[in-house]
């Protein structure tokens, strides 16, 4: 995998090494693994020239930029009024109740990450809510915990197909 | 590398019909099979035929599918373009594919009865093709302007056609461009600001995923007018598709000369830039956006000096909300009688709203200003959802009057809105129907800001803080009188004390809520 420094100097380029593009670098950088370490944010001090302090001041204003480890899958539940009103109270609990966990945390496997999110203008089919990239409309209670199903039917899936490969790869050298 | 495209019909009946959540589907099921560089998708066509809507076009080999469910645009994403089989109990007959889908359809500002000057394009053209857009009279409005008009002469036009900003407050917009165009100082800039990030409004994310290229050409005509020559779109860290489209139509533009050096021979150059935001609701604000531009943390900065002053880099800004933008070509093309014709004397033109909540449909509505909020529930809307009765909307976001029965009848204009103690704001209309807790409305709302402030100001940090907490001990039947007469001092305190329009405006439901349905805040109070 890239590591943090090559990561950082990569994104760095993309947008020039320019102060005006640190919230930019920031938000993209934060999506290669979920969140930022002080590792990266130092990397970006040093090639914006900018103090560490600033780079961490701005980092942590924004809600897409992330300064702790996140699950393999963030849910970010939309809890404004206008997913609120058409049921949104039930889905939240059927959420923290599927998940066993509250919202703003992350499960114990580090599976899930449960958050919450201000409005992303997909109130026309709300109830809302965003898996990684992924957008849900119309959640009901049952349809929130379908979609939760699917993912974990997937990783399973993704889980023994990387078994099987393992197996295989051993019974080659054999 | 793109190898197919998927449209989606966008018109107000597929939109009514779910067609958002099955492209929402769509892009999802794509993502879930590692797709989506390869496969993009838009909304586009109409369809004359309304029993097959919403479709979903398939290209290169333009199958037609209809009408799809969220379900089935699942289906044909993992048939059709997975694994690469036609998906045949979902096509449409071939003689409807053949002769009703027309991709550039004919213009129509009849469709529900709309006056569609802002979204008259948006889901009849490709958003991809900058060929659709000039075959819609695109780019026609800035030739003309290069051609016959001053920049002068483009201003005047705008001053006349009295057009007034719908980010919220309703500023006269050649007003702030003559601000900027007076500057001894000849850098200039021009922002748009496409933040959008207040609660149930999403109309510039579909005039910009609709129609991109009106938005530049409104820039660039904002940029002739004021002397600028180089335009900044300031756009919400989340909007990821809407970002990707802009890049690509402004790439197009450059190419065909009516972007970047020299636009189409004349001495005007126009440069665009996107710049993403990372999620923050106060960078809507047109200070804390400038701050944020500029890559800093999205703080307000005291005003005066306002941007038309010292904005982007300290230089004089015009900074304006993607629907102003959108409405500049049409002004100019057509005149500023034309444009004073339509919507009301003190409020030209059209407002696009976006209607939510207990309504039968839910989406985009563009009519003329003046348009009462009766009419836009029971025509655009069809009504309150299953048959219940009107209790109360909430008009202009999160940060919006809760308006109760009596005030369905106001022509709504940014004046006789303000008339009223309400506000238009960015146009979000959340109709609530007789079974809404308005004491569990004003609490999700105060959550909102309590989240969104930005901290800058203790007035706006701890009294959202504090107001959630009473309203949390009202919702649970835990609070005394005394705690309903502290929420009424603080929402007013935090209204008169703090440093900007966040604060301002976060107790408005509360305040406003308790003047029309203090009685349901006094049902909840502890015996
Ligand atoms: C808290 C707050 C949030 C705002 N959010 C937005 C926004 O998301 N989009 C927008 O265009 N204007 C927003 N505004 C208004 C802008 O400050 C500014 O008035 C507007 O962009 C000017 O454009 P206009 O004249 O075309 O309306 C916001 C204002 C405040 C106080
Ligand atoms: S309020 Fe939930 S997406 Fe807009």
């Amino acid at each position: 995998m890239e590591d943090v420094i090559a990561a950082t100097n990569r994104i760095i380029d993309k947008y020039g090494a320019n102060s005006e593009s640190l919230v930019e670098i920031l938000r993209e950088l934060n999506d290669v693994g979920g969140y930022l370490t002080t590792e990266h944010l130092a990397q970006a001090a040093k090639r914006l020239r900018v103090p560490e302090s600033k780079v961490a001041s701005v980092a942590s204003f924004y809600s897409l930029i992330s300064l702790e480890p996140m699950g393999r899958h963030v849910i970010r539940f939309c809890q404004d009024a206008p997913c609120h009103v058409v049921g949104g109270r039930e889905v939240w609990e059927a959420l923290e109740h599927e998940l066993g966990i509250p919202f703003g945390e992350t499960t114990l496997d580090g599976e899930w990450s449960l958050m919450t999110t201000s409005c992303i203008g997909a109130c026309a089919v709300g109830p809302v809510m965003m898996v990684d990239e992924d957008i849900y409309g119309n959640l009901t209670p049952e349809r929130a915990r379908e979609i939760i199903a699917r993912y974990r039917t997937a990783s399973r899936q993704a889980a023994q197909s990387a078994e099987r490969a393992g197996f295989a790869a051993q019974g080659g050298q054999e | 590398m793109i190898r197919s495209t998927i449209l989606v019909s966008g018109d107000p009946i597929s939109l009514s019909r779910g067609a958002e959540e099955t492209k929402l589907a769509i892009e999802a099921e794509l993502s879930f099979y590692g797709l989506e560089d390869e496969v993009q998708v838009g909304y586009t066509g109409r369809v004359n035929r309304t029993d097959v809507l919403p479709v979903v076009v398939v290209y290169p080999e333009g199958t037609v599918y209809g009408p799809v469910t969220p379900r089935d645009g699942s289906e044909i994403v993992e048939e059709h373009l997975y694994k690469g089989r036609v998906v045949d109990h979902l096509t449409v007959a071939a003689e409807i594919a053949a002769a009703e889908i027309d991709t550039l359809g004919e213009l129509s500002d009849t469709l529900y009865g709309q006056k569609r000057i802002v979204l008259r394009r948006a889901g009849l053209i490709d958003p991809y093709s900058i060929d659709d857009y000039i075959a819609e009279d695109g780019y026609f409005a800035l030739a003309t302007a290069l051609t016959d008009m001053t920049p002068d002469d483009v201003l005047q036009t705008v001053k006349n056609s009295n057009l007034q900003g719908r980010g919220g407050a309703g500023f006269p917009t050649g007003l702030k461009w003559s601000f900027v165009a007076q500057q001894a100082e000849p850098t200039r800039y021009i922002v748009c600001n496409a933040d959008e990030s207040e609660p149930g409004t999403f109309k510039d994310r579909l005039i910009i995923e609709g129609d991109p290229h009106s938005v530049l050409e409104g820039m660039a005509l904002s940029g002739y007018a004021v002397g600028a020559h180089e335009g900044w779109i300031y756009i919400r860290g989340e909007y990821v598709m809407a970002r990707d489209i802009l890049n690509r139509a402004i790439a197009q533009a450059e190419e065909m000369n009516l972007l970047g050096d020299g636009i189409l021979g004349s001495d005007f150059s126009f440069h665009i830039h996107v710049h993403a935001g990372a999620g923050a609701y106060i960078c809507g604000e047109e200070t804390a956006l400038l701050n944020s531009l500029e890559g800093q943390r999205g703080i307000p900065r005291i005003r005066p000096p306002y941007p038309t002053v010292s904005g982007f880099r300290g230089m004089p800004t015009v900074v304006n909300n993607v629907e102003t933008l959108a409405n500049v070509a049409p002004i100019v093309l057509n005149g500023a009688d034309w444009f004073r014709a339509i919507g009301t004397n003190r409020s030209p033109g059209t407002k696009v709203y976006t209607m939510l909540g207990d309504v039968n449909i839910t989406g985009l509505v563009e009519t003329p200003m003046g348009t009462t909020l009766r009419e836009i529930i029971d025509i655009y809307g069809g009504g309150v959802k299953d048959g219940k009765a009107f209790k109360a909307a909430q008009t202009g976001g999160s940060s919006g009057t809760i308006i109760p029965a009596d005030l369905l009848d106001v022509p709504m204009d940014f004046a006789s809105m303000q008339e009223k103690g309400a506000g238009l704001g960015s146009g979000a209309l959340l109709v609530c129907d007789e079974d809404t807790d308005i004491v569990d409305l004003a609490y999700v709302l105060v959550r909102f800001f309590m989240t969104e402030s930005c901290g800058k100001c203790t007035p706006c940090r701890v009294g959202n803080v504090q107001m959630l907490e009473s309203l949390e001990r009202l919702r649970k039947g835990m609070a005394r009188r005394s705690d309903l007469e502290r929420l009424e001092e603080i929402a007013d305190f935090v209204q008169q004390s703090s440093f900007c329009g966040l604060g301002q405006a976060a107790p408005v439901p509360i305040l406003t809520g308790l003047r029309y349905f203090r009685d349901e805040f006094e049902a909840r109070l502890r015996a």
